[in-house]
């Protein structure tokens, strides 16, 4: 057997004789910048937003494209949010056969939930839940880092730093997901949207429920994520002053 | 004991002993089951990625950037995989390195065991198929559930994957939902072939085992060199309960997998869910850096395997095969694995990619490698939906002409026989018209209603797979010589 050691050495070995005078291994002698400049020079012809915010709204871009995939897409004012969240988890409490709390990432707007009823439950995850204490949650409710109009996608940043957007596991194993974007949230493309984000802290992407096209490529939404993705879309404030 | 640079390594044990493609693909072939669900499976797929794609008026740019990244990172990946290593540990991960299949499986498993567990979760991987990961931690004691659906079924159904996206297009409903009543003894009763219902059923199935996994397992779309972020890029949430809910998490990751920098991602995952699923986006993308304290796995480790990419780099031609992103497309535009599916192929990697990327991880020695380079019709639709403009066309006639070179100490064949008169007879314009005459004389011999059907023992080789028309009586340059004069 090699020792661990000796494959790394070994791999290394052979890339650079592979790739010979054009690689890194005669450029060695001279600065390691000589790869960055290379990088830099790289042709990016591409657009940088395929929808010019200047010409199209992008937030009716968002809402329309996040629909396309199956989630839920409302828009509300700014006044009406916490009446709007209150709504949507009591209609889902009374719904319910046996009544479960939603979890609330730690730092999620106390506003937001300022108007939901005392009867529908909700917990922190302050001390964090375990997996199957997750999985008996009604739901989540959460805010965003981003969302990307052209492919209705929705960011979390997670992580500390990152507040109302919780673990990574708050958003994956409740069935529910209510998601607030905020329209100052939403980036035309994805140039935009992934230089608004810091490399360093997990992210998840999401762009609609849960979904599978295994069986004869039919899409069918739901498996392991979340079944349902409820958005509720928060315009600028100028738009809507009518 | 240590390999020397430059000798091969043993590389995807899982499907040797294959037979050569030609024999796998006429049983498959005469599969009307298996072809009726192939045709039904790449039509749908196909018109959606059209559309998915004739959505970005930039499409070729975006292309472009894609495989100068990925060419220019293929230059110099020894400095890229030095500065993801080095990422990756500052963020609390640890990276290991294996020249072959072997070294990967015995390292996995080994931290699968230093994890106290011998059941793992694992989401769906290109490289671990490869590397044959499942067969080797069963051999260690070690269970393997897997997780995504289609390979999910592929598992209970002891069969093989026959597609990079959809690993299980080769059934259809019905024969699925016969796979879960027999397999899975948690299916309801009254399973319908609903894909709605067999989809519940398997979420059903895998929800313990999530939340109870202590180890998960995965590969990953991408690794970033500068922030040592890793990137899986999925549908289901399978692959987010794998990577994030158990306490280790081991991906297993090709060399070839590494993009130098975070703002890569805006070209790659523009590229890949549209030419993949063709969605805008898939449903969910999962990033992390190393270990995050209280959010996921806190025990994090990447395997970086070489097993026959190192060989494919230091061929000029071939080496763009590097650059794959293992989307599909070319899969489902190609009229062979329409026909044939994914089995033929005799490897985890089916279709137009396959015939380039198989023969040169694991060499042409064997018939089935020497073969697939030849199992293709050279129209060039892979090559025009591959979202980095993979060559695959020229690529597979670069391939072509190394089995030939090294088929040609050996004995003579007819083939080459046939070929070496031809040479001669065409150098010659005395010499052609004769032949162009004689063929016209044995053309009336052997055609029926104008069509040869079946030649004599050495040319039955052509006939038996063919047609042929019969020989005109006037060749062209006959006609040309008679009604224009001089000849």
């Amino acid at each position: 057997m090699t020792t661990p050691g000796d494959a790394r050495d070994q791999i290394l070995a052979r890339i650079r004789a592979a790739t010979g005078p054009e690689g890194t291994a005669n450029g060695r002698a001279g600065p390691a910048g000589s790869v960055d400049e290379g990088y830099a020079a790289l042709p990016r012809d591409y657009l940088s937003a395929h929808h010019d915010p200047a010409r199209c709204d992008i937030v009716d871009l968002f809402a329309e494209r996040a629909a396309d995939y199956r989630a839920v897409v409302e828009r509300v004012r700014t006044d009406d949010l916490p009446a709007a969240v209150a709504r949507i988890l009591a209609e889902r409490w009374g719904r319910a056969a046996r009544p479960v709390p939603f979890v609330i990432p730690d730092g999620l707007p106390a506003q937001w939930l300022a108007a939901v009823p005392a009867a529908v439950q909700l917990t922190s995850d302050t001390p964090p839940l375990s997996a199957a204490e997750l999985d008996t949650m009604a739901g989540v409710v959460t805010g965003c880092a981003v969302a990307i109009a052209e492919t209705g996608t929705i960011i979390l940043e997670h992580g500390p730093g990152s507040p109302g957007q919780g673990r990574r596991a708050l958003t994956l194993v409740p069935d529910f997901h209510l998601a607030v974007v905020l329209a100052a949230q939403v980036a035309a493309d994805l140039p935009e949207g992934f230089a608004r984000l810091n490399p360093a802290r997990p992210h998840t992407l999401i762009s609609g429920p849960s979904a599978t096209s295994d069986i004869e490529l039919i899409r069918v939404e739901g498996v392991h994520g979340p079944r349902q993705l409820h958005v509720l879309l928060v315009p600028p404030e100028t738009e809507i002053a009518t | 004991m240590s390999t020397p640079v430059g000798a091969p390594h043993p590389a995807m044990p899982t499907y040797l002993g294959m037979p050569a493609f030609p024999a796998v693909a006429a049983a498959a072939v005469a599969d009307s089951q298996l072809r009726a669900n192939l045709a039904h499976a790449t039509r749908t797929i196909r018109a959606k990625r059209a559309g998915a794609v004739a959505e970005l008026a930039d499409w070729e740019e975006l292309r472009a950037a894609g495989k100068a990244i990925k060419d220019h990172t293929l230059a110099h990946l020894d400095h890229y995989l030095l500065r993801l290593e080095e990422n990756v540990t500052a963020a609390g991960g640890h990276v290991h390195w294996a020249q072959d299949a072997t070294e990967a499986n015995a390292i996995v498993a080994d931290l699968v065991r230093a994890a106290g567990t011998d059941r793992v979760v694992k989401v769906k991987s290109m490289a671990t198929q490869e590397i044959g990961l499942n067969e080797a931690l069963a051999a260690e004691g070690i269970a393997v559930l897997e997780t995504d659906l289609a390979e999910l079924i592929v598992q209970l159904g002891h069969d093989r994957p026959s597609h990079i996206l959809v690993p299980a297009i080769h059934k259809n409903r019905a024969e699925i939902r016969e796979i879960f009543l027999r397999e899975m003894p948690d299916a309801p009763p009254g399973l319908t072939d609903d894909p709605r219902a067999l989809a519940a059923a398997a979420r059903a199935h895998l929800r313990q085992a999530f939340l109870s996994a202590k180890v998960g397992i995965s590969g990953a779309n991408f690794a970033i060199a500068e922030s040592g972020s890793l990137v899986v890029v999925e549908s289901e949430g399978n692959g987010r309960m794998c990577v994030t809910l158990p306490e280790t998490l081991i991906s297993v990751v090709g060399i070839e997998k590494v993009l130098p920098s975070w703002r890569d991602l805006e070209v790659f995952l523009a590229l890949l869910p549209r030419s993949s699923t063709a969605e805008r986006m898939n449903p969910y993308t999962s990033i992390w850096t190393g270990v995050t304290p209280g959010d996921g796995p806190q025990e994090f480790h990447v395997v970086l395997v070489d097993n026959g990419r190192t060989s494919a780099l230091a061929d000029r031609t071939g080496r763009q095969a590097l650059r794959c992103i293992r989307c599909s497309a070319c899969l489902n535009v190609c009229p062979v694995y329409e026909r044939t599916g994914g089995h033929a192929y005799g490897s985890p990697y089916p279709g137009p990619i396959g015939a380039i990327i198989s023969p040169q991880l694991r060499g042409i020695g064997s018939p089935a490698d020497a073969s697939l380079p030849f199992a293709s019709t050279l129209c060039g639709a892979c090559y025009q939906v591959c979202p980095v403009a993979i060559n695959i066309p020229e690529a597979l006639v670069h391939l072509r002409a190394k089995v030939v070179d090294a088929k040609r100490e050996k004995i003579l064949s007819p083939e080459r026989a046939v070929f070496g008169v031809s040479g001669r007879v065409l150098r010659s314009a005395r010499l052609l018209a004769g032949a162009q005459h004689a063929a016209w004389l044995g053309g009336r011999l052997v055609a029926r209603s104008g069509r040869i059907r079946r030649l004599p023992w050495p040319l039955s080789a052509w006939t038996d797979t063919r047609d042929a028309p019969a020989p005109p009586r006037e060749s062209f340059r006959a006609w040309w010589a008679r009604t224009r004069g001089t000849g």
